[in-house]
C-alpha cells in the first residue's frame, strides 16, 4: 500500500473536543425536541393513556373535511405570505441596497440604520403599532390618506377578510426589508472595483451594468436570502398572533400554518389543546420547510455560477 | 401584578406563621384562586368577617396568576400539596377535576339549597346528580348606554327590539354620536356581547339551551338563526372601521362619550363607573313585542370547592357553607360590582348600574351561554366556531341561515346526543 500507511498519524482527539460542545448543545435542543415531536405525531391519547397509532393523525389531518380543510387553507395563506415577501421584499432590498451602494449618496449610513431598525423591534410592538397605525378610529392611516384627499381609498385593512393576509405580508415586509438589504448590501461591497473599472473601460455603465455585472454577482445571496425568505415565512407565526389573536380572523382569511398548529396543540378559550395533533402539524411543517430547502439546495444552487477573484 | 403577587405571598406567609405560632390549636385553611386582583378585598372584608364569627378557623387566600392558574393547581393536585379550598373555573376544566377524585362532593352541603339550579350547573356533572363547587358569581349582559345622549336626544329606554332599532336610527340621524360601539376584529365581542347578549331572547333561555343539549333542537332552527339575522341588521349602526375595530377600541368609543350603546357584561361596571365622565343607564336585551317575557344571560363564572385531600375539611365545609350565605354575597358583589351573587336571595347592592342589572333577574329569566356545557368539548369547537360566524355575519360575509348551517355541521361532526 501506499507509505501513508506506515507514517500514520496520530489520531485527532482535539477535532472531537472542539466539535463536541457543539454536538451536544445542537442534539439536547434541536435533535432530540424534533425527534419528540416526530415520535409523538404517531400517537394519540385515548383513556389518558398515549397509544402508538401510527399513521392515523396524518389521515385525520387530511381525510377528515374539517381538518384538511383548515389545513389547506392555511398553508395557501402560508404560500401567499412567502409569496408577496418574494415579490415585494426582496426586490425592494435589492432595490435599496444598490442605491445605497452608489457613491454619490449622502446620509447612507443614516438610512441604513432606519431601514435596519425595525427588523430588531419585537413583533408584538410591531403588531400593536401597525394596528394603531391603520386603526379606523384614531390612526393616522386615515388621517394621512385624507389630507392628500384619498380618505376614500381607506378601508379597515386588518379587518377584511379580503385584504387583511396581504396587509399583514407588508407589515411583515416592512420589518423585515431590512435583512436582504443588508445581505446584498455587503454582496455589493464586496464586488472588486477591477471588475468594475474593466466594465466601464467596455463601455457598461449605469443601469446596464447592475443588470450585467453586478446581478449575477450577487445571485448566490438572493438564493441565500430567497431560501431564509421561505424558512422564515413557513416559521412565522408572531405577527398573526399578535396582530390578529389565535383565531386569526376574520374568518380564518390570515390563519397560517404557525397559527393553525398553535390552535391544535394548545387549544384555545374553550378548546383543549390537542398535543399529537398539533405535533401532526408540526411535523407537517417540517417536511413542507425540508422539502423547499431541498429543492433549493439541490436544483438551484448547484447551478449557480460563482466567480472567484 | 407581580407586585401585588409578591405582597400576597408575603402576606400569607406571614399570616400562616403567625396563626402557627400564637395559635397552634387553630385549624388553617388555605383558599387557592386565580382572582390575585381581588386579594385585599378577601384580606380585608371577607376573612375577616368569617373570623369574627368562626373563632378556631383562620383562612389564607393564596392567589396564583390567572395564566398560570390551571397548571399549577393540576401540578398541586396531583402532588398532594394544594391549599383545602380550590376556586373553580366553570364547566370542563372543573368537571375533569370532579372526575379524577380531586374535588369532593358537596351536593349535600348545608348552603346549597340557597342556589338554583342554573346557578349550579356549571359545576355539575351532565347528569346533574352531584354538585362539586359552590357557586360564587355570575356575569349579565345588556346594554350599557348613555344617559346624557339618551336625553340630548330625547330617547326612552328601549324595550322591545323595534323601539331599540328606531333608537339607533334616531342616533344615527342625529350624528353626534356612534350608534353601538361594538366591533368585529376580536370576534370574541360580536359573538358574546351580540350573538349570546340577544340570543336567549329568542331561544327561550334555558328551554333552547337544554333543548339544543338533548338534540331537540337544531343551531339552523329559527330560534338559533334570527338572532343572527338581527345582529346583521346592526351593522349599518356600527361605527367607521368597525371590521377593524377591537375590544379595548369599543370601550374607549364608549367611556370617551363617542357612542350612545354599549352592548355590555357587566364586569365592565367598575371600569366604565371610573373612565366615564357622563351619566350611564343599563337595559336588559329588548324583547321582541311588548309584554314577551325577556330572557338574560346570567353566566355562572366563579365558584369554589373543597380539596378531596384536605385534612381540615371539616373547618373547609364551615368557610364554605359561609360562601354559600347571604352574608358573603352581600359582602362580595358590594365590593366587585359586575360580579353578581348567584345566591337565590337577594342582594342590597349600592352600585346605581349594578343594581339595574341585577333587577333583571326578577323580571326575567336567567340562562348561561349557549355554547358552554357540553357543547365545547369537540373539534370543531362550537365556542370558537360562533366566535367567528357571529363576526362574519356582522361583516357580512355570512348569511344568518349560512352560519347557522355551518355551526350545525361542526357540531354534528362530533357531539351525538344522548337520546
Amino acid at each position: 500500500m501506499s507509505s501513508a500507511d506506515t507514517i500514520r498519524r496520530p489520531f485527532r482527539w482535539h477535532i472531537l473536543v472542539f466539535l463536541a460542545p457543539a454536538i451536544l448543545v445542537y442534539t439536547a435542543f434541536m435533535i432530540v425536541p424534533l425527534a419528540g415531536t416526530l415520535q409523538f405525531s404517531l400517537f394519540r391519547s385515548i383513556d389518558r393513556v398515549q397509544t402508538f397509532v401510527g399513521l392515523d393523525n396524518f389521515r385525520t389531518l387530511f381525510g377528515d373535511p374539517r381538518w384538511s380543510a383548515g389545513f389547506w387553507n392555511a398553508l395557501w395563506n402560508n404560500c401567499w405570505f412567502f409569496i408577496v415577501h418574494m415579490l415585494v421584499q426582496n426586490p425592494v432590498g435589492i432595490l435599496l441596497a444598490a442605491l445605497l451602494s452608489s457613491p454619490k449618496l449622502r446620509f447612507a449610513a443614516l438610512y441604513r440604520t432606519a431601514i435596519f431598525i425595525p427588523t430588531i423591534l419585537s413583533f408584538v410592538i410591531v403588531g400593536f403599532v401597525w394596528k394603531l397605525i391603520l386603526s379606523p378610529l384614531w390612526g393616522i392611516a386615515p388621517w394621512l390618506m385624507s389630507s392628500v384627499g384619498l380618505r376614500g381609498w381607506f378601508a379597515p385593512w386588518l379587518g377584511k377578510e379580503e385584504h387583511a393576509l396581504t396587509a399583514l405580508s407588508l407589515i411583515s415586509v416592512w420589518q423585515f426589508v431590512g435583512i436582504p438589504m443588508m445581505l446584498i448590501y455587503a454582496a455589493l461591497l464586496s464586488i472588486p472595483d477591477e471588475v468594475i473599472e474593466a466594465a466601464e473601460c467596455d463601455g457598461i455603465t449605469g443601469m446596464a451594468q447592475f443588470w450585467k455585472i453586478k446581478l449575477p454577482l450577487i445571485l448566490p445571496s438572493i438564493g441565500i436570502i430567497s431560501i431564509l425568505t421561505f424558512v422564515g415565512n413557513f416559521n412565522a407565526f408572531d405577527l398573526i398572533y399578535t396582530a390578529q389573536g389565535a383565531l386569526a380572523g376574520p374568518n380564518f382569511s390570515t390563519d397560517i400554518l404557525g397559527t393553525f398548529l398553535y390552535r391544535a396543540f394548545f387549544g384555545f378559550q374553550l378548546q383543549l389543546g390537542d398535543p399529537n395533533m398539533g405535533a401532526t402539524i408540526a411535523t407537517m411543517m417540517f417536511f413542507i420547510i425540508l422539502a423547499g430547502v431541498c429543492v433549493y439546495l439541490f436544483a438551484i444552487q448547484t447551478r449557480l455560477r460563482r466567480y472567484q477573484f | 401584578m407581580k407586585t401585588k403577587l409578591i405582597t400576597g405571598l408575603l402576606a400569607g406567609s406571614s399570616l400562616l406563621g403567625f396563626a402557627g405560632m400564637a395559635l397552634a390549636q387553630d385549624k388553617t385553611i388555605t383558599i387557592e384562586s386565580w382572582r390575585n386582583d381581588d386579594l385585599a378585598i378577601w384580606q380585608e372584608k371577607l376573612i375577616p368577617a368569617f373570623e369574627a364569627k368562626n373563632p378556631g378557623i383562620k383562612v389564607v387566600f393564596a392567589p396564583s396568576a390567572p395564566t398560570e392558574y390551571n397548571a399549577a393547581l393540576n401540578a398541586k393536585l396531583d402532588a398532594g400539596s394544594a391549599g383545602d379550598l380550590i376556586t373553580c373555573r366553570p364547566f370542563d376544566a372543573s368537571l375533569e377535576l370532579y372526575n379524577k377524585g380531586q374535588l369532593a362532593d358537596l351536593t349535600s352541603l348545608p348552603g346549597m339549597e340557597n342556589f338554583s339550579s342554573v346557578a349550579k350547573s356549571a359545576w355539575q356533572t351532565d347528569d346533574g346528580a352531584a354538585t362539586f363547587c359552590v357557586p360564587m358569581a355570575s356575569v349579565i349582559h345588556g346594554f350599557i348606554y348613555n344617559k346624557d345622549a339618551f336625553d340630548a336626544l330625547g330617547i326612552a329606554v328601549p324595550a322591545t327590539e323595534d323601539e331599540f332599532f328606531a333608537a339607533l336610527e334616531k342616533i344615527k340621524a342625529d350624528g353626534t354620536y356612534i350608534p353601538l360601539a361594538m366591533g368585529t376584529k376580536d370576534l370574541w365581542e360580536a359573538a358574546t356581547m351580540g350573538y349570546q347578549n340577544i340570543g336567549p331572547n329568542y331561544w327561550k333561555g334555558e328551554e333552547g339551551r337544554i333543548a339544543l343539549i338533548k338534540g331537540e333542537q337544531k343551531l339552523t332552527d329559527p330560534a338559533w338563526v334570527e338572532p343572527y339575522a338581527t345582529l346583521a341588521k346592526w351593522k349599518p349602526y356600527l361605527g367607521d372601521g368597525f371590521e377593524a375595530q377591537t375590544y379595548p377600541d369599543s370601550q374607549n368609543l364608549f367611556t370617551l362619550g363617542r357612542a350612545a350603546i354599549y352592548p355590555a357584561g357587566s364586569w365592565e361596571i367598575s371600569g366604565f363607573n371610573t373612565q366615564a365622565q357622563f351619566k350611564m343607564g343599563a337595559f336588559a336585551p329588548p324583547v321582541k313585542q311588548a309584554g314577551d317575557t325577556c330572557y338574560i344571560s346570567d353566566h355562572t363564572d366563579i365558584a369554589i370547592g373543597l380539596n378531596a385531600k384536605s385534612p381540615n375539611a371539616d373547618a373547609a365545609k364551615t368557610f364554605l357553607s359561609w360562601v354559600a350565605s347571604p352574608e358573603f354575597a352581600e359582602i362580595y358583589a358590594n365590593a366587585l360590582p359586575g360580579f353578581f351573587s348567584l345566591s337565590s336571595t337577594p342582594v342590597k347592592m349600592q352600585d346605581p348600574l349594578a343594581q339595574e342589572f341585577v333587577s333583571w333577574r326578577d323580571k326575567c329569566k336567567s340562562t348561561i351561554r349557549s355554547t358552554y356545557q357540553i357543547l365545547s368539548r369537540g373539534t370543531p369547537n362550537l365556542e370558537n366556531e360562533t366566535w367567528v360566524e357571529s363576526a362574519n355575519v356582522i361583516n357580512g360575509t355570512d348569511t344568518p341561515d349560512a352560519a347557522g348551517k355551518k355551526l350545525q355541521d361542526g357540531l354534528d361532526a362530533w357531539y351525538k346526543p344522548a337520546k
